[in-house]
């Protein structure tokens, strides 16, 4: 019998053996070295040649259609119902549909969003949607050049890369919900959530970090700002959830955590690399994309595409980053695209009526 | 130098294993030996280096002393002495005289006719250390990877190293590691305890014997491990806690390079629950 058990126990960790070694995703040297900090301070991003190679495969700019020309009809004198590129000559309207097109629905071409027998109704609701992401692009690459985007600015494939829904969206996570006493319930932790980058952390961080435009500037900020304790502070718990934003944070861009922190001092900037203030003004950008341009679409969406609490798809870091520091290799894919760099006049026009349409507009 | 009556008796003569009778002597209670030499150079050269670099650097600030290794630009090679190449020079007296301090260790045992347990001992640590600033940063590619010479600066860098992967205490290598210390330290403390307890009774009654130390752990904890076994265990525990130390900085950044509790996927993905 014993020796049952030592034979029992021996295969169980043998085999548990080989799936830790076989499965869990090791990585081999060589490394590729990037360096962050003085020498000596540890602050270095780790990446095998062979995973930044692959990164950077993976994450190409396609390459931006032929110019139009500027000449000829505004695309809103000749098609109906432009309302945010109408100021464009029709062969440059054209030929943003032409890359929306690949950008987003390559497979399922122009009928993803227009009704063939009229391609001016807006009956499908993702036409609504796109036009409430076309206003987004603009706020991202005008309102938040300096912030946030700089010269590489966003198309629709930084975020979509081809697929009609972007790989990197969130919704609300309302994990257990217990009722009763004898319901397990786990705080809002524990659950191994790749938000979280499989840790124990909160998990439903992104809805209480960045699903609230205007949210306190101070609402992530746990360390003491005195040696000695002088009031109650920040719990552990808030700490936590913290490290939970900021674990999707490096997930999102591929980085670890001294890509933006000297962490002997997490909170001092001066100690901090150029990157945070990037990082600082991108959490407050995505703050403001949800409240202004996600969370309006509410009643535009369908309900398959909402998430478990009935809410809007959302964006975090990861949706344009994509798991790069910068997305699609820090290409600069605004430049060939200015109508999509800054609001138009006509989008503007466009905002009174946003995403969801006026209980008039034609079904 | 007054000396024990029964020390002489220790200075046996023969057992080196470089350089025969050369250096097979004594100054006062202390054994020379070649290693014994070869540790005194690379001691006081990496320790005199210390200084220099402390000397032309920006303080002399005890704690906020730094000497620190080169960038991972210069990869494998040498750097100019002020950029690193210091690092490298100290980090080579370090390892010279660590590891011919634990040579000496071995001729002495030698010369005692005991086991290597002490050198062996001693060899996990320099192991540890090697570990750190050779066996890592060679198999990453750079010495830029090692930590820095500074009371404060390697602390730093052990901060930075661990956040480098997220949270560095679901590193399972760190977990085995972590526990192995505490038991350690948990040993030792009812070792400790037990010891000066037994020798130390109260007035009137004897000292205990093994039978007693014996007797108390069997009625307390069911078992008691003997008085030779718990040497041998303190010594497995220590050991375990230096080498799963090593093990686990060595596999991060060469073997995994991404957060540690990512790496537990692969038990969140056994095909039994998955």
């Amino acid at each position: 019998m014993k020796s049952l058990v030592v034979v029992a126990g021996v295969t169980v960790a043998a085999f548990l053996t080989i799936a830790m070694l076989g499965t869990a995703g090791w990585s081999l040297p060589p490394i590729a070295a990037q360096q962050h900090g003085f020498r000596g301070t540890g602050m270095d991003q780790i990446q095998t040649k062979r995973e930044a190679a692959a990164d950077q495969a993976a994450n190409q700019a396609p390459a931006a259609a032929d110019p139009a020309s500027a000449d000829g009809d505004k695309a809103g004198t000749t098609y109906h119902n432009v309302q945010v590129l109408k100021d464009l000559s029709t062969e440059q309207f054209n030929r943003v549909m032409t890359s929306i097109t690949e950008w987003v629905a390559p497979e399922q071409g122009c009928t993803y969003c227009h009704n063939t027998e009229n391609m001016a109704s807006d009956d499908l609701y993702q036409k609504k949607v796109a036009r409430r992401m076309l206003q987004m692009t603009q706020a991202i690459n005008g309102e938040w050049k300096e912030k946030h985007v700089h010269e590489a600015g966003v198309t629709c494939f930084t975020c979509h890369r081809g697929q009609p829904v972007p790989k990197n969206v969130w919704f609300e996570n309302p994990g257990l919900t217990a009722k009763g006493l004898t319901e397990p319930r786990n705080n809002g932790q524990n659950m191994a959530s790749p938000e979280v980058g499989l840790a124990s952390l909160p998990y439903d961080t992104l809805t209480e970090f960045l699903g609230k435009k205007g949210l306190d500037d101070n609402a992530i900020r746990v360390n003491a700002t005195t040696a000695l304790p002088e009031g109650k502070g920040k719990s552990i718990q808030d700490a936590e959830k913290t490290y939970g934003l900021m674990m999707h944070m490096s997930q999102s861009l591929g980085v670890n955590c001294t890509y933006c922190h000297n962490t002997r001092a997490m909170s001092q900037w001066p100690q901090s690399t150029p990157q945070r203030v990037n990082a600082w003004h991108g959490i407050r950008m995505v703050r403001a994309l949800n409240g202004d341009y996600l969370e309006p679409l509410k009643g535009t969406f369908p309900e398959n595409r909402l998430g478990p609490n009935g809410d809007v798809p959302k964006i975090g870091c990861g949706t344009c980053h994509n798991g790069q520091p910068k997305p699609l290799n820090g290409a600069h894919v605004i430049e060939s695209y200015p109508e999509l760099a800054k609001a138009t006049a006509s989008a503007a026009d466009a905002k009174p009526q946003p995403a969801s349409p006026p209980a008039d507009a034609p079904k | 130098m007054a000396m024990l009556s029964f020390e002489r008796k220790y200075r046996v003569r023969g057992g080196t294993l470089v350089g025969g009778d050369l250096f097979d002597f004594w100054v006062g209670p202390f054994f020379v030996g070649f290693f014994g030499v070869t540790t005194l150079f690379f001691a006081i050269l990496g320790t005199a280096l210390i200084v220099y670099g402390a000397a032309i650097g920006p303080t002399w600030n005890i704690w906020q002393i730094n000497i620190a290794p080169p960038d991972l630009k210069y990869g494998l090679a040498l750097a100019p002495l002020k950029e690193g190449g210091l690092w490298q020079i100290i980090t080579f007296c370090a390892i010279g005289s660590f590891v011919s301090w634990a040579l000496r260790e071995v001729e002495i045992c030698r010369k005692l006719g005991i086991g290597y347990h002490v050198p062996f001992a001693f060899g996990v640590a320099i192991f540890a250390y090697v570990s750190l600033v050779v066996i890592r940063p060679f198999l990453m590619g750079a010495w830029g990877y090692g930590f820095p010479y500074g009371i404060l600066s390697h602390l730093d860098w052990v901060s930075n190293t661990g956040y480098q992967y997220l949270h560095f205490h679901y590193n399972p290598a760190h977990m085995l590691a972590v526990s192995f210390f505490f038991t350690t330290t948990f040993a030792l403390a009812l070792h400790g305890s037990l010891i000066l307890a037994s020798t130390n009774p109260p007035k009137g009654e004897v000292v205990k014997t093994p039978e007693h130390e014996d007797t108390y752990f069997r009625d307390t904890i069911g078992y008691s491990i003997g008085t030779l076994g718990i040497h041998r265990l303190g010594l497995f525990l220590a050991l375990s806690a230096g080498f799963w130390s090593a093990v686990c900085i060595i596999i991060s950044g060469p073997f995994w390079t991404r957060g540690w509790p990512e790496w537990w996927g692969w038990w969140l993905n056994l095909p039994v629950w998955r």
